[in-house]
């Protein structure tokens, strides 16, 4: 404990701080930009979901085998084929854009299923009114599902993203400077496990626990203001 | 040549047939009524009409063309023509009354806004709802929604306007203001195949009858001849049940 | 480029990938095990103990589900040595994520005890059931046919965050994978061929817990 105080100063350092800082908004973008990026492609295939034709079987084939696959490989499992893949492509990407990409397929696959939940929950009469109005399947979803289907989306979804947060831990194992990878750096330049870990742990705490209890604020507002 | 002419139209329902083999035909400005017990596929011959349930067989006509509901060119053809109100209403609960009015004529048919406000707001007033525009559904009455409904349909200027039992889920007090709106509408020549319980309204108001059971028309005719005097057996057991109130 | 997946030179690694998968299977079970011994304690105590260690087991459960699991191990398995104790990698990812199950369970089991209904207990009582009878036949069963379906999920998910041990060089199914990948460097067969394991896998312990919950529980699972 003594030599941990001792080391305080040191370790509060300008450019440590700085260093931690800067790693720990990565931490965040990583989540985000892979969630949103997710969210987009899990909208397509919510979608694609839920249409009827044979024409489209394939691709909802497709979908669903998509969907099933990456809600059930570890993440670490996931990031270690997106690195290979675009190493042995020859694609030079960033290793941030690499981790990206690994949060946007998991995301894809697990938003799919919040949105395709979304969509579900608005009632089939909806649907049915818009049909006979010669509304096609791209403008029931812009003017009347979505509208009515984004309070149902957001809580869970929003939930999701706080909850990678945690999962872009093990970006750091390709090399991507988030938080978790920052803490090694500072553990291998000398300060003591216990301070660095101890103080990459609080960090995640206090990114991670505000943002869950602003989506819980969320979850109680929208659940209030919907109709019926 | 009929104005609507339906032929030997069969649907399933999974593995129900709903309809089975029906045939009708309506003229244009008549009011063609559809009763019969629940389950007799009348709802059905609506929902195939307007698309929301594809046909197994048969053939329908309008207006000299053939429609197929099973061919997309052919679909929104009849969707730009026929309108449909629901017995649950279906109202965009995400919009106020207005825009439920004026979204598909602006969005869909592409017409000018200006003139589609204010023909919503003419329409409104017709059915009695002029003070409403700026209400959500969940705000009024299932009359006053259903009415709604009805000046949605109306705002689509359809050739035909399909009813669907549409004073069933309404109280008591509220199913006349509903039916007198219909009785408007049918005064002024517009053509509607109806689907009701309500027997008086439909003896009063149609040009023809016809009672369906179990997926089949068991006959037509004209309505003072389906309720006096029925030539089936089954119809006479129908409207005996029902006119015992 | 002239990258050709060539799977004939992953098949001889298949089993050791297998016994990879199995070890994978133990590491999960028995920090289930571990998490549930403490999420059961720690439900027991926010729900009828007194407000301090209510207090500390919130504590304990709020910073546990919102730091990593990865970062967690990481201290055991760093800083733990400063204060003389010494853990293998295998018992620092052990310790881990049993720390971190419990805390995960103790909001779980929370939300079971919550569930058991007085009118239940009352009716039990007014039949003549002594207050451990009570529990076995009238409260247990109801909430075991709460929890099963988050518990099993949980476990589903358990299973796929033992992949993270690969990191401290334990042999689980990706520690295997990092093996092969770095002796045959044909690492989108491995990597690919540790994916479909691991879909396998969760997708037959899905399977045998829905059946287990449907017949035991008579709880309504879902597989996919």
């Amino acid at each position: 404990m003594q030599s941990l105080l001792q080391e305080l100063p040191e370790f509060l350092g300008y450019y440590n701080l700085y260093f931690l800082i800067e790693a720990a908004l990565t931490t965040v973008a990583l989540s985000a930009i892979g969630c949103i990026f997710g969210a987009l492609a899990g909208f397509t295939i919510a979608i694609l979901r839920h249409t009827c034709t044979w024409v489209l079987l394939l691709p909802r084939i497709f979908a669903v085998i998509f969907t099933e696959f990456f809600r059930r490989v570890p993440f670490l499992v996931t990031l270690m084929l997106c690195f290979f893949s675009f190493q042995l492509a020859g694609i030079d990407l960033s290793l941030f854009a690499v981790a990206a990409v690994s949060v946007a397929l998991i995301a894809s696959a697990f938003l799919a299923e919040i949105m395709r939940a979304g969509l579900e929950s608005v009632h089939r009469n909806q649907w049915d009114a818009a049909a006979s109005m010669n509304f096609g399947l791209i403008g029931t979803i812009v003017h009347i599902i979505l509208p009515q289907a984004w309070k149902v989306i957001l809580p869970p979804a929003f939930g999701f993203f706080v909850l990678f947060i945690k999962d872009t831990a093990l970006a750091s194992q390709i090399g991507v400077i988030e938080l978790t990878y920052a803490g090694k750096v500072l553990n291998n330049k000398g300060f003591s496990a216990a301070l660095v870990f101890g103080t990459v742990l609080f960090l995640y705490f206090a990114i991670s626990y505000p943002l869950s209890r602003l989506g819980a604020y969320l979850e109680r507002r929208l659940a209030l203001s919907r109709h019926r | 040549m009929p104005y609507l002419d339906i032929a030997e139209l069969c649907a399933d329902y999974g593995s129900q047939r709903v309809l089975n083999r029906v045939s009708l035909t309506a003229e244009k400005g008549q009011m063609l009524g559809l009763i019969g017990p629940s389950g007799s596929g009348k709802s059905s011959l609506l929902r195939v009409l307007i698309g929301l349930l594809p046909p197994a067989s048969g053939r329908v006509t309008f207006a000299g063309r053939a429609i197929d509901q099973r061919n997309p060119a052919d679909l929104r053809h009849v969707r730009d023509r026929f309108a449909i109100v629901f017995q649950q209403f279906n109202l965009f609960q995400n919009m106020t009354v207005f825009d439920n009015v004026t979204i598909a004529p602006i969005k869909i048919k592409k017409r000018p806004k200006a003139e589609v406000a204010a023909e919503a707001e003419g329409l409104l007033a017709k059915v009695g709802l002029a003070d409403k525009l700026k209400s959500y559904p969940d705000e009024l009455s299932g009359g006053q929604q259903q009415r709604v409904a009805i000046a949605r349909a109306l705002a689509l200027r359809p050739e035909v306007l399909l009813l669907d039992e549409v004073t069933a889920s309404l109280d008591p007090e509220l199913v006349s203001e509903v039916l007198d709106t219909i009785r408007l509408l049918a005064s002024e020549g517009m053509t509607i195949l109806v689907v009701s319980h309500e027997m008086a309204f439909i003896r009063e108001v149609s040009s023809k009858v016809a009672f369906l059971a179990g997926g089949m028309v068991v006959e037509t005719g004209d309505p003072r001849q389906i309720f006096d005097a029925p030539r089936e057996a089954r119809t006479r057991d129908f409207v005996s049940k029902i006119l015992r109130h | 480029m002239g990258y050709t997946l060539q799977y004939g030179q992953i098949w001889p690694y298949l089993p050791a990938l297998l016994s990879g998968a199995w070890l994978s299977l133990q590491i999960a079970f028995l920090a289930f095990c571990g998490g549930l011994f403490i999420g059961t304690a720690g439900a027991a105590f926010l729900t009828f103990g007194p407000i301090w260690i209510a207090r500390s087991v919130r504590a304990y459960v709020v910073f546990f589900t919102n730091t990593p699991q990865l970062v967690q191990i990481y201290f055991l398995y760093f800083a733990l040595p400063d204060v003389g104790i010494l853990l293998s990698s295998y018992g620092a990812v052990l310790l881990g994520m049993t720390i971190n199950a419990g805390a995960y369970l103790v909001e779980i089991q929370r939300a079971g005890f919550a569930s058991r209904r007085a009118s239940e207990m009352e009716a039990a009582e007014t039949l003549g059931f002594t207050r451990w009878q009570q529990i076995r036949y009238v409260i247990l069963p109801h909430i075991a046919h709460t929890l099963f379906p988050p518990l099993s999920n949980h476990y589903i998910l358990m299973t796929l965050g033992t992949s993270m041990a690969a990191i401290f060089g334990v042999e689980e199914l990706t520690g295997v994978a990092f093996n092969v990948n770095s002796r045959t460097f044909r690492s989108i067969e491995v990597f690919s061929v540790t994916a479909l394991i691991y879909v396998l896998m969760t997708l037959a312990a899905s399977t045998v817990l829905a059946l287990l919950g449907r017949s035991l529980f008579r709880a309504r699972m879902r597989v996919i």
